[in-house]
């Protein structure tokens, strides 16, 4: 490693202890409100970017995980310690993902956005019909002593592995041979790359952290409906947070996660009876005017102030 | 005279300090649906109801203080898109940013149980009125200012299957019941419960179904328990189901005794659409339509909202607010502390009759009621008075 590489890694390591610091600030309770679901949704978008930034491929199925992860926690909190069942949910994603992959990662584009859209819908009448018929209002209560602040240390050590396995995957010969699918499948194929084991181990690792974020977030429910855990609203935000930060930078999505968290804290409490109208009407403008998302932004901002400055990068 | 002046001054600082205190409203912050699948019975049950409270205590005045001033409400509403994260947000920004005072209860059991931790962990009275659990026991014990106003799962299934075995008693109906229900939470909870129940009371489910929440075709659901031959027609079901089910046994001619239907059956909307052809139709809640407290609500609920008000939650939501405002008055300050252990230690006069809280749950209320003659008329409760008497449904 070069020394820049370990500087960046050192304010890395600080901005996740002061994050992590965050609920013990006193007062801090509101700053808590917002931080939480950014927490998530760094989780989720970034998760979701380590596999469509590459692919290209645009997944709707953040809300099936997510709501996989939740029934697992409901269903077994009365009988199995919560530590384990965290793993049982990263794991029932895995296994989800994996058999989703396998059945539609060959085929291409628009295919697989109908086919993740509607899987979440499939696993939320399936979860339906098995509380129907067998297990009646179990699954439904999760009453637990983990407070706000347990679930937000979660988060943010969910946040610090999925950067971790990005920057990992990024560095490895997977993170190259997506890289070579993401520019052109056909090309890759030739260079004797398997391109759908790739698409689908990286769609597992996707939906193994959807998942367990499902699964973190259960408690602070405590009531576990299936139109809550299986909404298709969070597949969509996850989708727009993720554009809106840009996917072609690990860090990304983080950078789309805050500015919309905030955006639309301030919408719903300063216009709280017409709160979606705007949400629609901002989602408009910044599509308009952010098309490259806020990443985007930031490196034509830093390639301009250096050739605003003359003779600093050229000798 | 220069003391003179003084004190003059000083009486009319004082005076000026006495009129902002008494002009500066409480804050009672409301967090509900006002777009989603919930904000149809939102729009019924919560919101005019809180918006007839407050034009009602300002309209005098305001909330009589210890002092003997008196402090009007300001209401600072949110929509939470019936989604519990936005409740959980709303909610936590009343408690520390907007500071409110109290907190009206969340609409829904979701709702109400996903914001219960953050009402219990700043002290907000929780009043919850449209949460029907059976695990009340276990939430109060958890949440020492949470209240439960309108019932268990278990009381409402079983009422309704007390109704038909006095109707089989009277040799009215048969034994065979049909019941269906919605899959969704609240819907299979409520099958859940009811079905040892049927059949410990002797009756046999000659037709037992559910259908996914949102489906548009219920024909299959009406013509299968047709099929069935039943005396009786159960449905554990939620507003759009409520109505469509109607109107479809209607068009089949669904020629049954007893026919039930759960959430929205009391709805003003209901008899609106279908008119006299529901006469005797069952359905959840109910109340005494003629007690002459509930007349004046109904009343002044058009005068204020322009809506005519629903005949189970919507008063309950009211009688709730009037337990808030009693608890605010009692105490005399906005303490919450004080005004959460008054509501546990008195009795409230309300709209839906006297209330008091026995380990912070009202255990007598309305279960099922009845359609007769353009009223619907509370007939199965857990002991409340002015019940009448269910009678069989002569046809559409």
């Amino acid at each position: 490693m070069r020394f820049s590489d370990y500087c960046s890694l050192t304010l890395v390591i600080g901005l996740f202890i002061l994050a992590a610091l965050l609920p013990l600030i006193p007062d801090s309770d509101y700053l808590m409100s917002l931080a939480l679901p950014i927490a998530m949704y760094t989780v989720l978008a970034t998760s979701w970017a380590l596999f469509s930034g590459p692919t290209h491929y645009i997944s709707l199925a953040t809300g099936a995980f997510y709501g996989v992860g939740a029934y697992v926690v409901g269903t077994g909190i009365e009988f199995i310690p919560y530590p384990v069942l965290l793993l049982i949910a990263g794991f029932s994603g895995i296994v989800l993902a994996g058999l989703v992959g396998i059945a539609t990662l060959r085929l291409s584009g628009v295919y697989f956005v109908i086919f993740t859209l509607g899987l979440a819908e499939l696993i939320r009448q399936l979860v339906t019909w098995i509380q129907n018929n067998f297990t009646g209002s179990r699954g439904l209560y999760v009453l637990t002593d983990i407070t706000e602040n347990y679930i937000y240390w979660q988060l943010i050590a969910l946040t610090a592995l999925v950067f971790l396995v990005g920057w990992l995957i990024k560095r490895s010969r997977l993170g190259f041979a997506l890289r070579i699918i993401g520019n052109d499948e056909l090309v890759a194929g030739h260079c004797g790359i398997n391109s759908a084991g790739c698409k689908v181990i990286l769609f597992m690792v996707s939906g193994c952290f959807a998942a367990v974020v499902g699964a973190v977030m259960a408690p602070r429910f405590t009531y576990i409906e299936p139109s809550m855990a299986f909404s298709p609203e969070l597949s969509f935000q996850v989708v727009i947070m993720a554009l809106l930060g840009g996917v072609h930078r690990l860090w990304g999505p983080l950078v789309g996660v805050i500015p919309f968290t905030l955006l639309w804290e301030v919408i719903a409490s300063s216009f709280p009876t017409q709160t979606v109208l705007l949400l629609g009407v901002s989602f408009l403008l910044i599509v308009y005017f952010i098309p490259d998302g806020v990443v985007g932004r930031l490196e034509d901002l830093v390639k301009s102030m250096r050739l605003a400055r003359p003779g600093s990068n050229r000798g | 005279m220069k003391q003179l002046t003084q004190l003059i001054i000083l009486i009319g600082a004082m005076f000026f300090a006495g009129l902002s205190s008494a002009a500066e409203p409480i804050k009672i912050g409301a967090v509900a649906p006002k777009t989603g699948p919930l904000a149809g019975g939102a729009a019924i049950t919560q919101w005019p109801n809180i918006q007839l409270w407050a034009h009602q205590i300002n309209a005098r005045g305001g909330l009589k203080m210890s002092d003997g001033s008196k402090r009007p409400v300001e209401i600072i509403e949110y929509d939470d898109r019936t989604n519990p994260a936005e409740t959980i947000k709303a909610v936590q920004r009343l408690a520390t940013k907007d500071k409110a005072d109290f907190i009206v209860a969340p609409y829904g059991t979701g709702l109400n149980l996903a914001s219960a931790p953050i009402f219990a962990k700043y002290g907000y009275p929780h009043i919850a009125v449209s949460a029907i659990t059976d695990k009340t026991g276990e939430l109060t014990k958890r949440y020492p200012s949470m209240f439960f106003t309108l019932g268990t799962t278990t009381a409402f299934a079983s009422s309704v299957v007390d109704i038909l075995k006095a109707m089989r008693d009277a040799g009215e109906i048969n034994n065979r019941v049909a019941m269906v229900n919605v899959a969704d939470a609240f819907g299979i909870e409520l099958a859940d419960s009811a079905r040892p129940i049927f059949k410990a009371a002797g009756f046999e489910l000659v037709f037992d179904k559910s259908y996914p929440l949102g489906t548009q075709d219920l024909s299959p659901i009406i013509k299968g328990a047709k099929a069935a031959s039943p005396t009786s027609f159960v449905a554990w079901s939620y507003p759009p189901d409520t109505f469509a089910l109607t109107e479809l046994a209607k068009i089949e001619n669904l020629d049954v005794k007893a026919f039930y239907t759960a959430v929205a059956t009391c709805f003003p909307a209901y008899a609106g659409k279908f008119g006299a052809s529901i006469e005797g139709n069952l359905g959840a809640g109910g109340v005494n339509p003629d007690a002459p407290e509930l007349q004046d609500y109904y009343k002044s609920h058009k005068e204020v909202t322009g809506k005519d008000a629903d005949y189970w939650a919507g008063p309950v939501t009211y009688a709730s607010l009037q337990v808030l405002e009693q608890a605010i008055e009692g105490v005399g300050n906005t303490d919450r502390a004080a005004v959460t252990q008054y509501i546990k230690d008195n009795s409230f006069k309300t709209v839906m009759g006297d209330w008091k809280f026995n380990n912070q749950v009202i255990d007598q209320y309305w279960t099922v009621g009845q359609w007769q003659g353009g009223k619907f008329y509370g007939v199965g409760s857990t002991g409340k008075a002015g019940q009448k008497k269910a009678v069989i449904k002569k046809g559409w």
